[in-house]
């Protein structure tokens, strides 16, 4: 059920500001891909442009095509909350649901879209996530309790498990792991070479071993000047890029010489 | 690896469940959602319409009587005239507390936000909170009962020996304790919390490095509030005065329940007649509702309205004005 | 001399005698206030009057203290002192008519409550019968209840309006500001607004607990939407995101995620803001006016309330009518305080619980 995603010519606005210029790439289905560059870039909102999450701020729009599954994700025809059951999201911080127990918050997805289900078959797609995202160990005897109470690390793969409880096609993640200590870190990116087995991952780091580790593909985004939109630089293997990258201000970025 | 091509996995393939992309359910419910928000936008939209118009409408007549029919306001013979005396005594009485209760409440917000000890500042604010919900009448009624009994002696005192200020010189002085002065400790009384609570808010909302950077100077506790403090709350200090004001223009019963009043201009604070406040008239006449009569006493809300309207919008304004200075 | 030379020399040197003041001992505001409360005791046993030693004592205090310290620590600590005294002061001063209304109320007010106080009305009571509230109890928790079903629907959906919808679009920036002018509204402004509304629409005699719960609408509206939104806004966008990307459309985003975390405010805010109208006289004086029988249909006739029975009583003038007021001020007072807890109970038992 992953499904791959064809960009082209995308440029993203916030009002009159062009924040994002000229974006052509295919992203694989069923692997890891991978987006650094500096801050301000523009590659949290290009992700954000992927599943049409940058809508919900106000002014965002954006021109070109993205692609996926033979769909334009733009065409007017096309229910931008139907895009986002699609494609999955995790955020920068975690960010479970207070008011609901840990339980809630996996089917939240399925529940807040009033899909009716039995209570048997609610079970098994919470366990079924939660040891998608290598929880269910840690919190199956508690799933009634608060959401909330549980650590940073558990809270993100909470939310991981929330967002693959929908059985979307594509999996986004914003910095999942920039709020969490060096063990939950390691846990999610286990988790990450899990879960390509089944689905599209597009995933935006500012940590570049990171991005060595878990991902197939890499895209690297710059500014051309400060002021200036942030384009991609280079998109390439990521075996490539961090040996032998095409351009010389990818290499500079990988070796830690600007940015 | 999977390094599939879009072909491989595109429509057509088994495991794919073709999703529905262009769902129109949910659009529905969205649409009415933002149906009931608006309506009830719109609602509070037409009620303050409402308002003006409904008032206007009723109290339009008034404003050109029979010169006989505003002759009970101390022998007036045109609207101006009638009304005048009303609004003098409604600022008198909210000027007055006012002068009585801001001192007091920059007191208490900056021994709440400031000196209180940690473990009594949140109690003294939950009491704060109480002094403000106590409602009017109980005030009016503590003000006409208690308070001016306990008045009287220092009414006395002041008609004796400071009557060469003009506002505590009166031919009679009043011997019940039901003095403008009275009802003016009252109102200010009643809306000390409501200053206090907001220059609470805004003196504990001010930047603590600059606070901490004063002190680091050597500076004492007064200072850091002078230099740290009161710049930043300056303006907030003012809007919350002017609500304050805006809260005793319109405040009724406890006037009306503490001071016998007539058509009167003075300035004199503990004589035994004393002005009257638009908001008294209008409780103490409304039984003697004649069409006229009504019709007037709408027209005296309404000039109170436009009165407090201004009071408030000239309190947001400064507010506003600031928190774009600051936002710059 | 220098400290190196002389480690063992207890005398203070140079370098630490500068930062040594001359500091008042710690007991100083303290005990002189005790002094002077000494004092004023003697000005009273003397014969100077209640109110005469206490300010004479308040005086002294201010005068003596600052100048003590001026003496010993500099002048700069000496206006710290006067102001703390003066802001300690405000303090004190401010808690006398709360103490002196509470103590009067329970004192008055006591006495004169009892069960036939609470389950009696005012029905053909004359002299020294034994009359009660129950008709304005009545009154007051159907006219309340009324304005409550009336300015909840509104005040919470324009809150959404405004804050999930609106995002400073020109609707919603008016209406803030119209919110803003509606809680400047004086009450019997807001009275008169629904005596001109019914008698334009009905007749001109018409007075009834509905009218009343209008005019209460009116004013517990704008509390209501500023609570709200106030709520609202305290909802982290994050949370928003987390719905918006499982493809939660809107308006479940707001009734299943926003809205549950927000209802603890909420509530809190709807219960305060009744709080403040069930006190409200001005308006039904002029709409719901005067009665003395039980009235349960809020649409027509006449509904005696509490606050205007206080009023009424108060206005007669007699020893009995001063015992009721004061009965009813109690009462009234404990039924504020109630719903002032009870907000504060409501806010804590919804709030978002952690582990």
């Amino acid at each position: 059920m992953a499904k791959s995603i064809d960009v082209s010519d995308l440029n993203i606005y916030y009002g009159d500001f062009l924040a994002v210029e000229g974006v052509n790439m295919t992203i694989k289905a069923r692997s890891v891909t991978a987006f650094i560059g500096p801050s301000g870039c523009g590659k949290s909102t290009f992700l954000r442009s992927l599943n049409r999450m940058h809508e919900v701020i106000p002014g965002a729009r954006v021109e070109g095509k993205i692609v996926v599954d033979g769909q334009s994700l733009y065409d007017p025809a096309i229910d931008p909350v139907a895009v986002r059951r699609q494609i999955g999201m995790v955020f920068q911080r975690p960010n479970p649901f207070p008011t609901m127990s840990i339980y809630d918050n996996v089917l939240a997805g399925n529940r807040l879209n009033s899909k009716r289900m039995k209570k048997s078959e609610a079970d098994s797609i919470v366990e079924k996530s939660l040891r998608g995202a290598n929880l269910w160990n840690e919190v199956k005897d508690r799933l009634g309790k608060p959401g909330m109470g549980l650590s940073g690390g558990q809270q993100q793969r909470l939310c991981i498990a929330r967002a693959i409880a929908v059985e979307p096609q594509v999996l986004l993640m914003d910095e999942p792991c920039s709020a969490l200590d060096p063990i939950s870190t390691s846990a999610i990116e286990d988790l990450i070479h899990e879960l390509k087995s089944e689905y599209t991952i597009v995933i935006v780091t500012h940590n570049m071993q990171q991005a060595a580790r878990v991902s197939d593909d890499t895209g690297f985004f710059n500014l051309k000047a400060a002021g200036q939109p942030g384009h991609l630089v280079e998109f390439n293997a990521t075996k490539k890029m961090f040996s032998n990258p095409d351009e010389p201000s990818t290499e500079a970025y990988i070796s830690g010489r600007f940015g | 690896m999977a390094t599939t091509t879009p072909e491989d996995v595109g429509p057509g393939a088994p495991d794919d469940t073709a999703p529905d992309w262009s769902n129109t359910r949910a659009g529905v419910g969205d649409r009415v959602f933002l149906g009931i928000s608006r309506a009830a936008a719109f609602t509070i939209l037409v009620a303050l319409a409402g308002v003006g118009v409904f008032l206007f409408v009723e109290g339009f007549d008034a404003f050109s009587l029979e010169p006989e029919a505003y002759a009970e306001g101390g022998g007036a013979s045109t609207f101006l005239g009638y009304v005048g005396p009303l609004v003098f005594g409604t600022a008198l009485a909210a000027v007055v507390a006012l002068v009585i209760a801001v001192p007091l409440a920059i007191g208490i917000a900056l021994f709440i936000s400031h000196y209180a000890p940690k473990r009594l500042a949140g109690p003294i604010a939950y009491v704060m909170d109480l002094l403000a919900a106590v409602p009017s009448v109980v005030y009016g009624l503590w003000g006409g009962s208690a308070l001016a009994g306990a008045l009287k002696p220092v009414i006395g005192w002041l008609g004796d020996n400071l009557n060469w200020i003009p506002f505590f010189s009166a031919e009679k002085v009043a011997v019940n304790g039901r003095t403008m002065l009275t009802a003016a400790i009252v109102l200010a009384v009643m809306i000390l919390p409501i200053i206090a609570a907001i220059c609470r808010e805004v003196f504990t909302r001010t930047p603590r490095l600059h606070e901490e950077a004063a002190l680091a100077l050597g500076a004492t506790r007064w200072e850091t509030i002078r230099y740290a403090v009161f710049p930043y709350a300056r303006s907030g200090i003012v809007s919350a005065v002017m609500l304050g004001l805006g809260r005793a223009l319109g405040e009724t019963m406890a006037v009306a329940m503490v001071l016998p009043s007539s058509f009167l201009v003075t300035l004199s604070l503990i004589g035994e007649s004393s002005p009257r406040t638009i908001a008294a008239n209008i409780a103490s006449n409304y039984k003697e509702s004649t069409p006229q009569m009504q019709s007037l006493l709408i027209a005296t809300g309404l000039v109170l309205f436009a009165f407090t309207f201004a009071v408030n919008f000239l309190a947001r304004w400064i507010a506003g004005r600031s928190e774009r200075r600051l936002a710059r | 001399m220098s400290t190196l030379q002389a480690p063992q020399a207890p005398g203070p040197s140079a370098l630490h005698a500068s930062l040594a003041r001359p500091r008042l001992p710690r007991w100083a505001p303290a005990g002189l206030g005790l002094i002077v409360i000494g004092l004023a005791a003697l000005l009273l046993v003397l014969g100077v009057g209640f109110g005469g030693s206490v300010a004479l004592g308040a005086l002294t205090y201010l005068v003596l203290l600052p100048t003590w310290s001026a003496v010993v620590e500099g002048s700069r600590a000496a206006v710290d002192r006067l102001v703390t005294s003066l802001v300690w002061g405000a303090f004190a001063v401010a808690m006398i008519p709360l103490v002196w209304l509470l103590w009067t109320a329970i004192d008055r007010g006591s006495s004169t409550i009892n069960l036939e106080f609470l389950t009696f009305e005012m029905r053909n009571v004359i002299g020294d019968m034994q009359g009660g509230i129950y008709h304005a109890l009545i009154g007051t928790l159907l006219v309340t209840l009324t304005a409550a079903v009336i300015s909840v629907p509104i005040g919470v959906f324009t809150a959404i309006y405004v804050v999930e919808y609106g995002k400073k679009n020109r609707l919603s920036r008016l209406v803030t500001f119209l919110v803003d002018v509606m809680t400047g509204i004086p009450s019997i402004v807001a009275g008169l607004f629904a005596l001109a509304l019914f008698v334009l629409l009905v007749d001109p005699a018409y007075r009834s607990g509905f009218a009343g719960s209008v005019a209460l609408s009116l004013l517990m509206i704008p509390t209501v939407v500023r609570s709200t939104e106030e709520m609202l806004r305290l909802v982290p966008e994050d949370l928003r995101e987390a719905s918006y990307a499982l493809g939660v459309p809107k308006w479940r985003t707001i009734t299943k995620v926003v809205l549950p975390t927000a209802f603890g405010g909420i509530v809190t805010g709807v219960v305060l803001a009744v709080s403040r109208v069930i006190g409200e006289t001005a308006p039904l004086l002029i709409v719901a006016g005067v009665a003395d029988s039980v009235n349960t249909n809020v649409f027509s006739e006449r509904m005696q309330t509490l606050p205007v029975f206080i009023y009424y009583q108060y206005g007669l003038a007699t020893d009995k009518g001063r015992a009721y007021a004061w009965g009813g001020a109690l009462v009234l007072i404990l039924l504020v305080m109630l719903l002032n807890l009870g907000a504060r109970v409501i806010g804590r038992i919804f709030a978002p619980k952690k582990g």
